[in-house]
């Protein structure tokens, strides 16, 4: 209890939690727009999800090691990415889509092993960070760090999301895929080509993680085992916001990475991992309660 | 639907149950150089087996189920020593040197250790499972993975046991070599605990309990409809598979000798995905099925440590990819469909009009 004192009497701790929970709830909502989006179209969950985020990490880490600014590692990493979801969709996920959930479940489940163990192989498992030299910034008497490459994080991915929104809304593809999600079988009917929408869904959330680990690189570090926690993050925050909910995801990704952010001062940052998944837990149970008192109304 | 029968509907054969109590009981003198192996295969069936009684026969698929296994482990390993010594103290000094138990105390504390093994999973199940046995399909499945990467992290930061430097089970008391070998004994044990759980599951598939679970997985709906009380089914089939798991821990923990919260005990990664796999390797929602998936699956999984060493990881991934894609109905499942004369489902005759 010791630690809620200490929140209380150095406000400046409370002020810095906020400022970070903000930033990392932007990169949660940018991968959970991208589950959200495979969810709502395929009706996958894609446990993979955090390791094409740390893949996306590599790419930008490697261009770091080649000299080259990371900033670059965002739209490469996208496009890398985008192509090694296709070629996933392509060899595996095709196969499973119209499945029975908990197989596709298991299928990216097994994926997520396999590419993790494929990175601890070909990357080792050392902690990884793509330097982008931003510089710092300090508020209240050098109480409240901010390094510049968090703002550039907050913008970028705030710009991410943005450019999502509108391509979708807009564009042809973006037509077809929210009418695909509507309801796959009178889009088939109408012609649009519905495994070519999902092998673009399925693409284009590879290509969104690809840009959200190359931020978290630069942002935060990477390392081969890391992922799964991302894939947890964007469940929880997808399942808060319900399908297809903008503000919602924006809302929950914050809250969500504000509440990280207290639980490391108040538990301890060797709890972090614990305090994510009985989170999830928690609220899942929450939401199960809930829903069973709505069915006891109806009745 | 397909014919998803409890899979006990024709007899089996009495001659597979003696050659499997023949393998079982010969395994020690045959091979003891792989007895070792053969206890991990016992241990293989009962994970394939437990997961089963939810995962296959409930609908409930769980991802969770290995943290009655670590949490069997724990309880085991501190009841040995908390028994005798400062659990505290045996934990900061890595169980070394000063700390030997005596041999009636070394078994007097295993005894103790198992029984409480099984019953606190047990209780723990039962406690979670009125909670998270609400929730249906996909959020079930995730939310017990999530329970079973937080039950790792949060054994890692516990001090009294050992936290992430993990804990030592106690020493095998030299003296009892005399009467049975260290591996003998662990096998033996390992060997009656498959085989309860096999006649444990035998035994509810047949009656009530069983049709009760399968009309849960089929309609849950209809079945609360039908005026059964299904939540309290759930949590007691939960509960069945983690008294056999909790005490499974138990065993493996003391076999290993070491116990490391992440890579031992709450394995999420491996035998709790692993469980899994042979369940669905081998029919899940039969009783065979996940006896032959696991049977298969550890060959398997020996093979590639033996020769894709260093890569067995990624095999493994390749090979839960390889199966849920091309096999998702199991090694029994497909053969039910091919050759269904052979699980005693009778074919009608039927007219056919045109042979080629």
């Amino acid at each position: 209890m010791d630690n809620i004192l200490l929140l209380i009497e150095a406000p400046f701790l409370s002020v810095q939690a906020i400022l970070d929970g903000i930033i990392i709830g932007a990169l949660f909502s940018l991968a959970a727009y991208g589950m959200a989006l495979v969810w709502g179209v395929m009706r996958i969950i894609n446990i993979a999800q955090g390791e094409f985020v740390i893949l996306g990490g590599y790419v930008a880490y490697f261009l770091y090691e080649a000299g080259i600014h990371p900033m670059f590692g965002i739209p490469v990493a996208g496009v890398v990415l985008f192509v090694v979801g296709y070629g996933l969709y392509k060899v595996v996920i095709y196969r499973v889509v119209d499945k029975d959930l908990f197989i596709s479940l298991l299928a990216t489940f097994g994926l997520s092993i396999l590419i993790q163990q494929l990175m601890n192989i070909m990357f080792g498992a050392d902690v990884q960070i793509a330097e982008a030299g931003f510089g710092t910034s300090f508020m209240f008497d050098y109480n409240v760090t901010i390094p510049h490459i968090r703002i550039v994080t907050f913008i970028v991915s705030a710009f991410l999301g943005a450019l999502l929104v509108i391509y979708i809304k807009r564009s042809r593809l973006g037509q077809a895929i929210r009418a695909t999600a509507q309801n796959a079988r009178a889009a088939r009917v109408m012609g649009i080509d519905t495994d070519h929408v999902y092998a673009m869904t399925f693409s284009l959330n590879a290509a969104i993680c690809g840009a959200t680990g190359a931020l978290v690189a630069m942002t935060f570090a990477i390392h081969p085992y890391i992922g799964l926690p991302y894939t947890i993050r964007s469940f929880m925050i997808v399942i808060m916001a319900g399908l297809g909910n903008l503000p919602g995801v924006i809302a929950a990704g914050t809250g969500i990475g504000v509440a990280e952010q207290f639980a490391d001062y108040i538990f301890g940052a060797e709890f972090r991992m614990a305090f994510i998944f009985l989170l999830l837990v928690a609220f899942l149970v929450w939401r199960g309660r809930m829903l069973a008192r709505k069915r006891e109304v109806l009745k | 639907m397909s014919t998803t029968s409890t899979g006990n509907t024709g007899s089996t054969n009495p001659l597979l149950y003696i050659v499997i109590l023949a393998f079982g009981i010969a395994a020690p003198f045959v091979m003891p150089a792989y007895i070792q192996q053969v206890s991990f295969l016992w241990i293989f069936i009962l994970f394939a087996l437990t997961w089963d009684l939810q995962g296959g026969q409930m609908g409930y698929n769980s991802f969770g189920n290995i943290v009655f296994f670590g949490t069997g482990m724990y309880v085991s390993a501190s009841t040995q020593v908390a028994l005798y010594f400062d659990l505290g103290a045996w934990n900061e000094s890595g169980g070394e040197n000063t700390f030997i138990h005596a041999t009636d105390e070394y078994f007097i504390g295993l005894a103790a250790g198992l029984v409480l093994s099984g019953i606190v999973a047990a209780a723990l199940a039962a406690f979670l499972g009125s909670g998270i046995l609400g929730l249906r399909g996909q959020y079930f499945a995730i939310c017990t993975l999530g329970l079973s990467v937080a039950a790792g992290e949060i054994a890692a930061g516990i001090d009294l046991i050992g936290a992430g430097s993990g804990m030592s089970t106690p020493v095998w008391p030299d003296a009892a070599d005399s009467v049975i070998e260290r591996g003998t004994f662990f096998y033996i044990l390992c060997f009656m605990l498959a085989v309860a759980t096999f006649i444990a599951c035998k035994y509810l598939y047949s009656g009530r309990f069983g049709m009760v679970l399968n009309a849960i997985r089929d309609d849950e709906d209809k079945a609360e409809a039908m005026g059964i009380h299904t939540t309290r089914y759930k949590a007691l089939s939960w509960t069945i598979s983690a008294f056999f798991l909790g005490i499974s821990g138990a065993i493996m923990g003391n076999i290993i000798g070491f116990i490391d919260p992440v890579d031992v005990a709450f394995t999420g990664a491996t035998f709790g995905v692993w469980m899994v796999l042979m369940a669905i390797l081998g029919g899940k929602g039969t009783l065979w099925g996940p006896v032959l998936g696991a049977a298969i699956f550890h060959i398997m999984q020996e093979l590639f440590w033996t020769y894709f060493l260093g890569w067995q990881r990624v095999a493994l991934g390749l090979l839960i990819i390889l199966i849920v894609v091309f096999l998702p109905q199991g090694i029994l499942g497909s053969l039910r469909e091919h050759f269904p004369e052979w699980f005693g489902h009778r074919l009608e005759p039927v007219a056919v009009e045109d042979e080629k």
